[in-house]
C-alpha cells in the first residue's frame, strides 16, 4: 500500500522537482497533479498546498481540480486501484456480476480498500474495450471477456 | 537489416486483455531458441476489425492469418511455418463469410468493407514510421507544402464534404475555414482523442494503429489554418494510444517532418500529448480546452467558438481522431475521389464499432449510407443465442436510440435524425430481447449521472432524479406519476443544460418512454416487469 505520506522538507523537495520540470510550460496544473499523483498514488493535502504556493494559483482551484477527475486520487488507495466498466455494452454482457464476484472475492465495497493495502475498487465508465465486455482496468492494464474463473485468476497474479 | 519472414502481432487493446504481450513474447522466445532471430523479425500490429478473433497473427510475406492465436500454439506455428515452411492449417484463421482460407490479401476488403481511416491499421508497425512512409505516409503532407497555399487546403477539404466525425458531423472545411479567417498571430490545432462515450473505440485503433495519420494530418490542418503548435488531447484510459503517439511524434521529428522548418519548406509545426485524467465531459470541446489548460473539464459557454477563442483564448481548430484520418487520403486522392464513397450529402466511410449482445463484436470500417441490418446481420454475425432485437442505441447514450423496424435506415449524420435518431461516433451498442428497459434506461442514466460535470443544476440534479426514480419503478414502487416526471424532467434537460452532455443524457430515456410505453406502463401499473428482470415487490407475474 502507498500508504498516508510523512509531510517533510524531502517531500517538498520531490514535489518540487516535479513542478520545475513544467518550468516555461503554459498553465500545467492539471500535467503537475497527474504526475505528482504517479508518484505518491494519490495526492494529499500538503502536497497541494505546495502546489497551490509554488504554481500561485490559489487552493480551491488546485483540490477542485484534483477532485474533479476520477484518475486522480485525494485519499490513499491501494497499491493496484482496479477500475470495473458498467457502462451499457458492458453492462449488457454481464458487469454486474463482475461486480459482485470482485466484491465477494476482495471483500470490500465499491470505492473501498482491503485491509492489506493491495486493492481499491472502483466502478467507472466506458473503458473503451468495449469488443471484450465486461472489461476491468488494474492500473494501467485492461482486462477483457471477463468471467468468474477469469477474475480470479487475475486476481492472483496480483496477490503473488 | 533484412528479413525472410515478419510475424505481425496484434498488440491493441482490443489483444492485449486476451494476451497478445505474451503471446509476442513467447514468439520472439520460441524463433530465438530455434536460432531464428537472425531470419524473422517480430512486430506489432493494430487491430484488423471485426470479424478476426483477437489475439491474431499475421505471417509475412506468406499473408497467413492464424487467429485466434493461444499460447500453446506459438511453438508449433514457429516450427511448421517459419522453421520447415509448412502452413498450420488448422490454427489459420477461416473467413467466416466465405469459408474462405485468411489470406490478409484476399481477405480484405471484407465484404462491404472500405478502408480509408484503418487503411494501415493491422498492416504496419505503428511503431515504426518507414512502414508508414512505405504506405505513401506524409506524401499529403509533402504535396501540401511543396504545391498548395493554406486555401487550397481549406477549398479540397471543403469540396470533399467531410463532416466530423465525433459526433455532431459539422463540416470540416468550413471549420477550418473559420480559423484561418479568425484574426491572431498564435493558432492551434488540436486533436480530440478524449473518445468516452461507451460502446466507441474506433478513436483508439487508430491511434493504435496508425499513429503517424494523425500526425500527418495535424500538421497539414496546422499549415492551412496557420497554426504552428497542436495538442493531442488522450483520455487516461487509453497507455497503448499515448505510448504509440509518443513514439511516432518523436520519429516525425527525427525525419524532418515534424518541427522547425518542415521538408525545408519553411513551415514549422510541433504537436504534444496532454493525457486526460478521467472525465467523460472533457471531449466537449470547450470542456477539454479548459483540460489542456489545467482546470477543471467544464465547458464553457457558446459562442464565442473555438476558431475564434479557443485554447488561450486564441483560434484553435479542434478535430476528433477519425475526422484527421481522411485527411492525407483526401488530399492525395482529391475531393472528387472521396465524394464517390458514401451518400451523396454524406460522403466517405464511418467506422463502426459493434458491442454488445453480438456474435462479433468490434470495428468495421464501411461507406456512408449502410443500413443496421447489414451491419447486425451480416458484418456482426446477428444476436447470440437465437434471442430478438430489442433495440440499438447509435453513437453510444448521448446518439440515439433505433428500434427493430429502422433496420433499413440508411446510417449518415443526415438520415438518422428524421428517425428522431443520431448517428453520433459510429458506437452500436446491441441490446437483446433479454434485457428490461427500465434496466437499460437506468444503465444510461448512471453514465450520466457518474459524468456529470455538475456545472449546471440540470445535469446535476436531473440525472440523479432520472435514476432514483428508474429505481424506485424497479423496486415497484413507481406509479404514472413517476412516468409523467420522467417525461417532464427529460424535457426540461434537453432545453436548460448548459452544454451537450446534459442535453443529451435524457434522449435514451425520452426515446424509450415513447417506443417501449407498454414495458414502462407494465411496471408501474402491473407492478411486474414483463422479461423477469427487476426485483418488484409483487407475487403475481405477467404471463410473457
Amino acid at each position: 500500500m502507498m500508504g498516508a505520506i510523512t509531510v517533510d522538507d524531502k517531500l517538498f523537495e520531490e514535489v518540487d522537482q516535479i513542478i520545475d520540470r513544467y518550468a516555461g510550460e503554459e498553465t500545467p496544473l492539471l500535467c503537475i497533479l497527474q504526475d505528482l499523483n504517479a508518484k505518491f498514488g494519490y495526492l494529499p493535502q500538503p502536497v497541494l498546498q505546495r502546489v497551490s504556493k509554488k504554481l500561485g494559483v490559489p487552493a480551491s482551484k488546485v483540490y477542485g481540480v484534483a477532485t474533479f477527475y476520477s484518475f486522480l486520487e485525494t485519499r490513499p488507495v491501494g497499491k493496484y486501484v482496479i477500475r470495473v466498466c458498467k457502462s451499457t455494452p458492458c453492462h449488457v454482457r454481464g458487469a454486474t456480476d463482475v461486480i459482485k464476484i470482485l466484491k465477494k472475492e476482495l471483500g470490500i465495497k465499491e470505492g473501498e480498500t482491503t485491509r492489506d493495502g493491495l486493492f481499491t475498487l472502483e466502478v467507472t465508465s466506458c473503458l473503451g474495450v468495449c469488443g471484450v465486455a465486461p472489461a476491468m482496468m488494474i492500473n494501467e492494464t485492461t482486462y477483457g471477456n471477463l468471467s468468474e474463473g477469469r477474475i480470479r485468476e487475475i486476481l492472483a497474479l496480483y496477490r503473488q | 537489416m533484412l528479413y525472410r519472414a515478419h510475424v505481425l502481432v496484434e498488440v491493441s487493446s482490443n489483444s492485449v486483455p486476451l494476451g497478445a504481450l505474451q503471446i509476442k513474447e513467447l514468439f520472439s522466445a520460441e524463433i530465438k531458441r530455434r536460432g531464428l532471430s537472425q531470419e524473422v523479425q517480430v512486430l506489432e500490429t493494430g487491430s484488423l476489425g471485426s470479424e478476426i478473433p483477437s489475439p491474431f497473427v499475421v505471417i509475412y510475406p506468406d499473408n497467413v492469418i492464424y487467429a485466434p492465436v493461444h499460447p500453446q500454439d506459438v511453438p508449433r506455428i514457429v516450427e511448421e511455418h517459419l522453421l520447415k515452411g509448412r502452413v498450420v492449417e488448422e490454427l489459420r484463421f477461416k473467413t467466416p463469410s466465405s469459408g474462405g482460407v485468411g489470406e490478409l490479401v484476399s481477405t480484405f476488403p471484407l465484404q462491404k468493407e472500405r478502408r480509408v481511416v484503418l487503411r494501415n491499421s493491422g498492416f504496419i508497425d505503428p511503431n515504426n514510421i518507414e512502414d508508414y512512409i512505405a504506405r505513401d505516409g506524409y506524401q499529403a503532407l509533402a504535396k501540401v507544402l511543396s504545391s498548395m497555399k493554406p486555401l487550397d487546403v481549406i477549398e479540397e477539404v471543403k469540396a470533399s464534404g467531410l463532416l466530423g466525425r465525433g459526433g455532431a458531423g459539422f463540416p470540416t472545411g468550413l471549420k477550418w475555414e473559420f480559423t484561418y479567417k479568425a484574426p491572431g498571430e498564435e493558432k492551434f490545432v488540436v486533436c480530440n482523442a478524449d473518445e468516452g462515450e461507451p460502446g466507441t473505440f474506433k478513436d483508439r485503433l487508430i491511434l493504435e494503429g496508425d499513429p503517424h495519420s494523425i500526425i500527418e494530418a495535424m500538421t497539414i490542418a496546422g499549415y492551412a489554418v496557420g497554426a504552428s503548435k497542436g495538442y493531442i488531447y488522450v483520455r487516461a484510459e487509453y497507455p497503448q494510444s499515448i505510448a504509440h503517439l509518443e513514439k511516432a511524434i518523436n520519429q516525425a521529428r527525427e525525419y524532418g517532418l515534424l518541427g522547425k522548418d518542415i521538408l525545408g519548406s519553411g513551415f514549422s509545426f510541433d504537436i504534444k500529448i496532454r493525457k486526460g485524467a478521467g472525465a467523460y465531459v472533457c471531449g466537449e470541446e470547450t470542456a477539454l480546452l479548459n483540460s489542456i489548460e489545467g482546470g477543471r473539464g467544464e465547458p464553457r459557454i457558446k459562442p464565442p467558438y473555438p476558431p475564434q477563442k479557443g485554447l488561450w483564448g486564441k483560434p484553435t481548430v479542434i478535430n476528433n481522431v477519425e475526422t484527421l484520418a481522411n485527411i492525407p487520403p483526401i488530399i492525395l486522392n482529391g475531393a472528387k475521389w472521396f465524394k464517390n464513397i458514401g451518400t451523396p450529402t454524406c460522403p466517405g466511410t464511418k467506422v463502426f464499432t459493434l458491442t454488445g449482445n453480438i456474435v462479433n463484436a468490434g470495428l468495421i470500417e464501411v461507406p456512408m449510407g449502410i443500413t443496421l441490418r447489414e451491419l447486425i446481420f451480416e458484418i456482426g454475425g446477428g444476436i447470440p443465442g437465437g434471442r430478438g432485437l430489442k433495440l440499438v442505441q447509435t453513437g453510444g447514450p448521448s446518439g440515439g436510440t433505433m428500434t427493430p423496424e429502422l433496420l433499413d435506415v440508411p446510417m449518415a449524420f443526415d438520415t438518422l435524425p428524421k428517425y428522431n435518431s443520431a448517428l453520433g461516433s459510429g458506437a452500436l451498442t446491441v441490446i437483446d430481447d433479454s434485457h428490461c428497459i427500465v434496466d437499460v434506461v437506468k444503465s444510461f442514466a448512471e453514465f450520466f449521472l457518474h459524468e456529470s460535470c455538475g456545472k449546471c443544476t440540470p445535469c446535476r440534479i436531473g440525472n440523479k432524479r432520472i435514476v432514483e426514480i428508474l429505481e424506485n419503478i424497479e423496486r415497484g414502487k413507481g406509479t404514472r406519476e413517476s412516468l409523467v416526471l420522467l417525461k417532464a424532467l427529460g424535457e426540461n434537460m434537453k432545453a436548460t443544460a448548459f452544454c451537450g452532455l446534459g442535453q443529451a443524457a435524457p434522449n435514451p430515456l425520452l426515446r424509450c418512454l415513447q417506443v417501449f410505453e407498454e414495458e414502462f406502463a407494465a411496471h408501474v401499473e402491473g407492478k411486474t416487469c414483463p422479461v423477469g428482470v427487476c426485483k418488484l415487490e409483487k407475487k403475481m407475474v405477467y404471463a410473457k
